[in-house]
Order: C-alpha cells, then sequence, then structure tokens
C-alpha cells in the first residue's frame, strides 16, 4: 500500500478532546457532520482546508486521552490518508486499525518535513521518501495489516467470519 | 525471575508465564460501554452482522456521561441503547445510578484476577481491585460482545513506590499528579502501572482508586495495586467469584521504578492544558476562583464528599461550587451521613450521580476566561465544553478550600 499526499503538521499530544471535542460526539454517530470539527481544537478552520489523501504528520503521543473512537473515524472521514507520528497513544492506535486508518510511528521525520510539503508512505515496505530523504519505520504487525487491507475490522469480520486473533 | 502484578493476572488466564510484547488471547470478565461509546459499538457489532452477545451476565451500558439528556441527538443515542440492551438481554444502569467506574466494582463485576475492559480510557480505574483492567475503542468492545475474547500486548510494567505517610493536607490525589508531573503525559504508553509501598497499603480502596483511575494520564494501559483484606473488605457480599489475594513477586523486573516519599508531598495542582503540568497549590496561592467542580470518576467518592463536607460544614462557598457523587451508592451513603444536606447550606449546587461537567458534554459549562478547579482526571483544553477557560486538577481538599476563600487556597492540615 502506497499513499502520497500533502502534510499538514502538529505538535506533541494532540488530545482526542483536540481533535474531536467531547460536546459534539455525545450528540450524533453521523460522521458527514463530525468530520466538520476534525481538528478543531487544535486548528478552528482545518476542515475547510484539506482535501482527500492529504497525511496528518504530529510529535510525540497523538491521540491521547479517552477511548472515542471518533477520534480516527473524522479523520479518516475528513479525507486524510494516513498519520505520521513520533509516537502515538494505545487506544488510539488499536481503534485506528480497527477502523481502517494507517498509522506509521517515525521519530525522525515530523521533525523534517512542513505543511505544505509531499510526501510518500510505504506502508509494506516500511518506508517514507520526503523531499531527498527515505525514512525507515518499524513496518506494522502482521495481523494489524489484515485488518487494515480488510477495510478495519467491521469488514474484516463480515469477510472471514471470524476475528483474525481467533486462531491461536 | 517472579512476575509484575500485570504478568501474574496474565499467566492465569493462559496458564503460563507471559513475556512482554507477546500478543496474547484473554477472556473477558465485565465488558462496559456507555453513553460516549455504545452508539458506535452497537453499529460495529451490526454491521459485523453479529447476532447475540457472547454472555449476558458480563456485559454492561451505563449511561453516564450526558446523563440526564440535555438535548433530542443525545436522547435518540440513549434509546438506541436501551433498544440494544432490551433485545439483546444484557444489564443498563441508567440515568441516576451514577459513573461506569464506580459501578463495576460496586455492582461486583470486578475481582482480583479478573480481565475488564470498558470502552472508556478510564477503565483502568479497576485495576485497584487488582483485576486487569484497561480501555478500547468502540469497535474493538463491538469484538469483545461477540466473541467475549480480545487480543492484547503483554505490558511491561512500571512501579511506582510510595512509602511513608502522607501530611495531613496531602490525598492520594496529589500523590498521582506529583507521579503524572515526572513520568510526564507518555511516560507509562502501553506499560502497567504498579503502585506498591506502605503508602498504598494504608490508603483506602477510594483512594486507591484515584492513583489507578489516573495511571491513563501518564498513557498506562492498566493501573494495578495488589489485593489485600481492604479489597477484600470491599468486595465481601458484592463479588460471585472467591476472593484472591494477588501481589506482584518481589524479583519481579520492572521497565523501570519511580520512588515517592509521602511524606515530602504537598498539594498540587496540574495546569492548564496538559494533565502532566504539574506545580505545587503554593504556586499559585490567591489566584481568584471562577467555579469549583467535585465529582467524577476520579474523586465523586463517599471519602471525598465526606472530606469536602468537613471544610464547608457551617460556612459558605465563595463561587459557584458543583458536586456530583459518583453513584446513587455514595449519594445514599452521602444522605445518611448528611453530607448533602452540609453541602447545600454551604451553597454547593449538588446533582445527579454522573460524569456531571467533567466531559463538557452537557452542564456545567465554563465561559471563556474562567478558571475552574476540578477534582476529575483531564484538563485538555476545551475539556469542559469552553476551550477558552482554564481548567485546574486538585484533591477534593483544595477544592474545598479554595470554593470557600475564591481563591487558590493551601489546605489546613487536617490530621
Amino acid at each position: 500500500m502506497r499513499i502520497r499526499g500533502r502534510v499538514w503538521k502538529f505538535g506533541d499530544d494532540i488530545s482526542t478532546d483536540l481533535i474531536i471535542p467531547g460536546k459534539y460526539k455525545f450528540k450524533t454517530i453521523d460522521f458527514d457532520e463530525l468530520a466538520r470539527h476534525v481538528m478543531e481544537g487544535a486548528d478552528p478552520s482545518f476542515a475547510s482546508k484539506i482535501s482527500k489523501g492529504d497525511i496528518i504528520v504530529a510529535g510525540k503521543n497523538f491521540g491521547c486521552g479517552s477511548s472515542r473512537e471518533q477520534a480516527p473515524i473524522v479523520i479518516k472521514h475528513s479525507g486524510i490518508s494516513v498519520v505520521v507520528a513520533k509516537s502515538f497513544a494505545r487506544i488510539f492506535y488499536r481503534n485506528a486499525f480497527n477502523i481502517g486508518l494507517p498509522l506509521v510511528e517515525s521519530k525522525d521525520l515530523p521533525d523534517y518535513v512542513n505543511t505544505g510539503e509531499v510526501i510518500e508512505v510505504a506502508l509494506s515496505e516500511g518506508k517514507i521518501y520526503a523531499k531527498d530523504r527515505t525514512f525507515d519505520f518499524k513496518p506494522i504487525p502482521d495481523f494489524l495489516m489484515k485488518i487494515l487491507e480488510d477495510g478495519g475490522l467491521v469488514e474484516h469480520y463480515k469477510k472471514r467470519g471470524r476475528f483474525v486473533w481467533e486462531t491461536q | 525471575m517472579g512476575m509484575t502484578l500485570a504478568e501474574k493476572i496474565i499467566s492465569m488466564k493462559i496458564g503460563r508465564e507471559p513475556s512482554p510484547g507477546e500478543i496474547v488471547v484473554l477472556p473477558i470478565d465485565a465488558a462496559m460501554a456507555h453513553d460516549g461509546t455504545a452508539p458506535l459499538m452497537i453499529k460495529s457489532f451490526n454491521e459485523m452482522g453479529a447476532k447475540n452477545v457472547w454472555n449476558k451476565e458480563k456485559a454492561i451500558f451505563v449511561i453516564d456521561h450526558i446523563s440526564p439528556s440535555s438535548n433530542e441527538g443525545t436522547s435518540a443515542l440513549h434509546k438506541m441503547m436501551r433498544e440494544f440492551a432490551k433485545n439483546h438481554g444484557i444489564k443498563l444502569y441508567d440515568v441516576g445510578e451514577g459513573i461506569c467506574h464506580q459501578i463495576l466494582p460496586e455492582k461486583g463485576y470486578v475481582f482480583p484476577g479478573g480481565v475488564v475492559v470498558g470502552a472508556d480510557s478510564h477503565t483502568c480505574t479497576h485495576g485497584a481491585f487488582a483485576a486487569f483492567s484497561t480501555g478500547i475503542g468502540s469497535t474493538d468492545m463491538a469484538a469483545v460482545f461477540a466473541s467475549g475474547k480480545l487480543w492484547f500486548k503483554v505490558p511491561e510494567s512500571l512501579r511506582i513506590n510510595i512509602s511513608g505517610s502522607f501530611r495531613g493536607n496531602v490525598t492520594s490525589k496529589d500523590a498521582i499528579l506529583y507521579a503524572i508531573g515526572e513520568i510526564k503525559a507518555d511516560g507509562a504508553t502501553y506499560k502497567s502501572v504498579e503502585f506498591t509501598g506502605d503508602a498504598v497499603k494504608s490508603m483506602s480502596m477510594d483512594s486507591r482508586m484515584v492513583m489507578t483511575n489516573m495511571a491513563i494520564e501518564m498513557g498506562g494501559k492498566t493501573g494495578l495495586i495488589a489485593s489485600d483484606s481492604r479489597t477484600r473488605a470491599f468486595l465481601e457480599g458484592r463479588i460471585r467469584v472467591p476472593f484472591k489475594e494477588i501481589a506482584g513477586d518481589k524479583d519481579a523486573h520492572y521497565a523501570d521504578e519511580l520512588e515517592i516519599e509521602a511524606g515530602t508531598l504537598e498539594p498540587m495542582l496540574s495546569c492548564p492544558h496538559q494533565v502532566d503540568n504539574v506545580k505545587a497549590v503554593t504556586e499559585l496561592e490567591g489566584k481568584p476562583v471562577d467555579q469549583v467542580f467535585i465529582g467524577s470518576c476520579t474523586n465523586g467518592r463517599l471519602e471525598d464528599l465526606r472530606m469536602v463536607a468537613k471544610v464547608l460544614k457551617d460556612k459558605s462557598v465563595k463561587v459557584r461550587t458543583i458536586v456530583m457523587p459518583a453513584s446513587k451508592e455514595v449519594m445514599l451513603g452521602a444522605l445518611r451521613e448528611g453530607i448533602i444536606e452540609e453541602l447545600v447550606r454551604a451553597g454547593c449546587a449538588v446533582g445527579v450521580p454522573g460524569c456531571g461537567p467533567c466531559v463538557g458534554g452537557h452542564h456545567g459549562v465554563p465561559s471563556p476566561g474562567d478558571v475552574v478547579i476540578s477534582t476529575t482526571n483531564r484538563n485538555f483544553k476545551g475539556r469542559m465544553g469552553c476551550a477558552e477557560a482554564e481548567i485546574y486538577l486538585a484533591s477534593p481538599l483544595t477544592a474545598a478550600y479554595s470554593a470557600l476563600n475564591g481563591k487558590f487556597t493551601v489546605p489546613e492540615e487536617v490530621n
């Protein structure tokens, strides 16, 4: 899976409250509506600026805070193709793969790129191409890749009739 | 080599010693979703084509976040939960019952050695009862409701050892805020945070739950405390399985350790807009306050309300002070002890058991520029519903004294 897109850069500790404030998520599960508020806490005009395929690049501890799955869903629903961060909070990490949003951990890339630049993420190869440099990242575990390739955990279960971890 | 408390609980489930980093599949003893996460869980469950909930006794719904509902949209989501619960024959704790993390132990769903998952990040609270307990998202929860199992990466453990005894104006909340300030918001990511030491042993269950509740604020997968006679006393008559004393081994390997001398701690605050932005109350003493909130899954228990009532008895608060007991059981206890009357007489607005203003979804929303002292667990920008408000996290004791004076106040030493 290769993803090419324009970068939107954020800092450290982007919490789920910044990604989708609690005041919206309790009222509806209509994601056309919720996606209008994507990243609103960090950049109020974000939803109106982005295009399909764009990439979020952030610092450490992206997605910290609540377990709300609405956070990765609004990011995916708004058209963002992948999030690259120095590190992710663990519940957000699981949720993102479960709903089919790829995440990539890279310690070095976030400091090298800026908003507006174009990068390419090669998910299965574990490489990111940015300007004249290539960054390696630890490949995504096999069973998470399977969930991702099926389009998330719901699609995965529909397709296979069991969960990937149930083979154990 | 011995096992950490997390490894020990997992080993009891898989019948062998696990190694950190390994992926294991664990059977689930209790699975909970609330009104912020259950609607998406239901959507995923239905879209998967799952037919039945794996175990009607172990699946629980709680309406606590926007409770009672403040608007039509939320009411529709609550209705969706009630219908699912009815159709599948699972228990739903409705408006007024209280906060999920208080209800689960009170109703006997949590026991030492159990594996608990909740579609809420503060599910780590139940580790106070030596249960392996962690927060997951809605789709993971749908998988649990369908299959009764889930995958986990066996965590490394970070040990926080607190020795000695606290000064009279220092509570377990001050200790955990201090620890988060040291470890930082991501210092325990993927790790189990194990609390040990004589200061932890001598804490009540109410105080222990404050510690484990906030393990997620350093990124922790769970917070754990060994079970002992106090755990047994709380759980007796509530749980339906035999009680076990479980502790980490003395020779277990910890990825990291933090030593805290309880006697050196002072009342602490977590300052805007990050929980790990921790300062001593003395540094902000005298700063005016606009609103005080006492409640939540962190500090809305009987011990907390008792502490607050003791400070406010026969006095009057100077700023608006909202109090929400954590559960119906807590509220009844507070009524019996005369605490509610004392709080109301002192000028507090006492509300329905539930999450209250913590998550900014329905009431108690501060206005722009407001300075709020809150006994909750998060102060992220916009958390209480207003991005221009400043939220300071504190102990119930600091909150009560500050409410009394209308400004940041270092509590007197009560004991």
